[in-house]
């Protein structure tokens, strides 16, 4: 993106005269590139797509008579040109219709819509497992770096960041689903109605059924986190803030989780958001393990089935939630942090 | 250098254990009591026998044997092989890939460059398991298709860091010299500046190497990579992930376990040569 195309557009010029204007100059012009982004993806996809095969042989016997054959093709605009099915295409999606499902006939973008509470809830509780018992884990062995149990969650978490999360997710059903018969491993179990939208987080029956999955989807996000609390808390012990916080006889409990935390969270903000993200859109291996009806399970149905509009749909969507997610991370860094985003500016 | 490298208990594990599943995997041929591909060779009369059961010749299934009374041993055997080989083939083509295009990006500058490297940010921004099933939706499975795939996925980390080194290096005064001499530029990026460059691949090299394994066994186990005629150890899994509800354990379990000590084997070597390459952690024993 040149300089030019990153000013501010019209309207919002007053803010150059408050001198401030850096952060807020920086966010839209990260919109604008995230607007780009999603046009190339939606071209790249089309055409990516447009390689994929015939849909119409998983669809209707292909032995079926040429005329039916056509007819099929003609109604669903495959006799047309790449040009004419992108514009044809890119008319729909600017009408909020991203094509029907060639397998189910329901609209692409409501299927969708329709399994993504299923995916946040699960993302959300796994990443909530991961903060939750990453971080001060991260503090303690970023403190206790060389002690034995320091050095143990120094290696585990090399393990759980190398191991396939399907691995995982295999053990967690054998151990917990198959012989202690504790937890359920498939399906979300009884939903209710929050704010409108079904939720299995509002049921204890819902919440047995989150339990494996969640833990499963956790492992990763859990590794990271210990990993960057650690590597920030060991840079800060040595730092002159906490020699003088020390001497001046503070308790260390507040030194670690009033200053050496902040002075951490940057890069941890930054990467739960990251992570975040990719879970969000990516939660495909996990669903599938766990029968969970998520997003990411319906996309490998659609690409095992060769189902076009369903596969594109979720490759925008996708795109959408990481350029929203990197956006907000990257506000959330500007507003903790204003250098951020001078640097970027160079 | 070695010797520093097995300094390292962790390192020296690693570099065992590698070592030793790579030649198991080289010597499948010879190791495994019978060709696990070889329908003619499969007894369905002993099929989902236990580990440890003695076959009615006389064999010893120390594994136990899968649906169609297949040895586990040797299919596990062959299907290390398997994982090997696609791993270690995208893991090296993805590297030449992302060094030519490391190294002609540094050296030519300008827009080549700027094209290429935010190629390779909006690469790197989406992860590699996405990029790899997307391109698998699109191309089909299969064993070329998966390693397509895991080049994909990987070229642009190798790309990345061979650029940000050689940038370095280009700034330096033998580049400068070269240039002066008139040395074609084919010349000065392959004989000047490549070997200057390169060291910091090494790690790289290895972590990406584990991290093909585990993306190709995913890929398997999605039933999206490889072919059921010639399983990897993910596909091996996968295969026997619906006996798991009847406890018939060791048919994921088995191929699970190898897959997992291959991984922690090769990230055992990763650390270690990343540790060596640190200069932060060089004073420290």
């Amino acid at each position: 993106m040149s300089r030019s195309g990153a000013r501010s557009p019209a309207g919002t010029s007053c803010w150059t005269r408050w001198g401030d204007d850096i952060v807020l100059n920086f966010i839209l012009r990260r919109i604008a590139q995230g607007a780009a982004l999603i046009v190339a993806m939606s071209m790249l996809a089309f055409v990516a797509i447009f390689a994929l095969g015939n849909p119409l042989t998983a669809l209707i016997n292909p032995a079926s008579p040429p005329e039916v054959l056509a007819r099929a093709s003609h109604e669903l605009g495959l006799d047309l040109p790449l040009y004419a099915q992108y514009l044809r295409f890119v008319f729909h999606l600017l009408h909020g219709d991203l094509g029907t499902s060639y397998i189910t006939g329901e609209p692409a973008l409501g299927l969708i819509l329709s399994r993504f509470p299923a995916t946040f809830e699960l993302t959300v509780s796994a990443m909530l497992v991961a903060t939750v018992i990453g971080i001060p884990l991260g503090v303690y062995t970023g403190v206790k770096a060389s002690s034995l149990l320091g050095r143990t969650i120094g290696s585990v978490t090399i393990l759980l960041i190398s191991i396939p999360s399907f691995w995982v997710g295999l053990a967690l059903v054998i151990v917990f689903g198959i012989e202690l018969r504790v937890l359920p491993t498939g399906g979300r179990g009884q939903t209710e109605a929050w704010f409108g939208i079904q939720t299995s987080l509002a049921t204890w029956d819902g919440l047995r059924h989150v339990a494996l999955p969640a833990l499963n989807l956790a492992v990763f996000p859990l590794a990271v986190i210990i990993r960057l609390t650690r590597a920030g808390v060991q840079e800060c012990m040595g730092a002159a803030f906490v020699t003088f916080a020390r001497a001046k006889g503070l308790a260390m409990r507040r030194i670690l989780f009033v200053y050496v935390l902040r002075s951490v969270a940057v890069p941890i903000v930054t990467v739960v958001g990251i992570v975040f993200g990719i879970l969000l859109a990516f939660s495909v291996v996990t669903e599938t393990i766990f029968s969970w009806p998520g997003t990411g399970r319906l996309a490998i149905e659609a690409i095992r089935g060769s189902d076009r509009p369903v596969i594109i749909a979720y490759l925008l969507f996708t795109v959408c939630i990481f350029i929203v997610v990197n956006l907000l991370v990257d506000i959330m860094c500007a507003l903790i942090d204003p250098r951020m985003s001078t640097q970027a500016q160079g | 250098m070695i010797r520093v490298y097995f300094r390292s208990f962790g390192g020296t594990v690693g570099m065992i254990i590698v070592l030793a599943l790579a030649g198991c995997a080289v010597l499948a041929p010879v190791l495994a009591q019978q060709n696990p591909y070889d329908l003619a060779q499969l007894d369905i009369m002993s099929s989902l026998l236990p580990p440890g059961t003695v076959g009615d010749d006389g064999t010893v299934f120390w594994f136990g044997t899968d649906d169609q009374g297949r040895d586990l041993v040797s299919a596990v055997l062959y299907g290390l092989r398997v994982s090997l080989f696609v791993a270690v083939t995208a893991t090296s083509i993805a590297l030449v890939i992302g060094v030519i295009a490391g190294l002609t990006a540094a050296y030519l500058g300008g827009v080549f460059d700027t094209l290429l490297m935010r190629l390779v940010d909006l690469q790197l921004a989406f992860p590699s398991v996405l990029i790899a099933l997307v391109l698998v939706a699109l191309l089909g499975s299969g064993l070329e298709k998966v390693i397509i795939a895991i080049v994909a996925a990987q070229w642009a980390y190798f790309a990345r860091t061979l650029r940000s080194a050689a940038m370095v290096e280009r700034r330096k005064e033998y580049i400068q010299a070269a240039w002066t001499l008139r040395f074609p530029a084919w010349r000065i990026m392959l004989l000047h500046l490549l070997p200057n460059a390169i060291a910091p691949l090494g790690v790289i090299v290895i972590v990406e190497i584990a991290s093909a394994i585990a993306l190709e066994a995913t890929l398997s186990f999605l039933g999206v990579g490889l072919s059921v005629t010639r399983p990897s150890l993910g596909l091996l899994i996968a295969n026997g992930y619906q006996y798991m509800l009847a406890r018939q354990y060791w048919l994921s379990v088995t191929p699970g376990v190898v897959l997992l000590v291959l991984l922690v084997g090769v990230n055992l070597v990763g650390e270690r040569l990343r540790q060596m390459n640190d200069p932060r952690q060089q004073v420290r024993p």
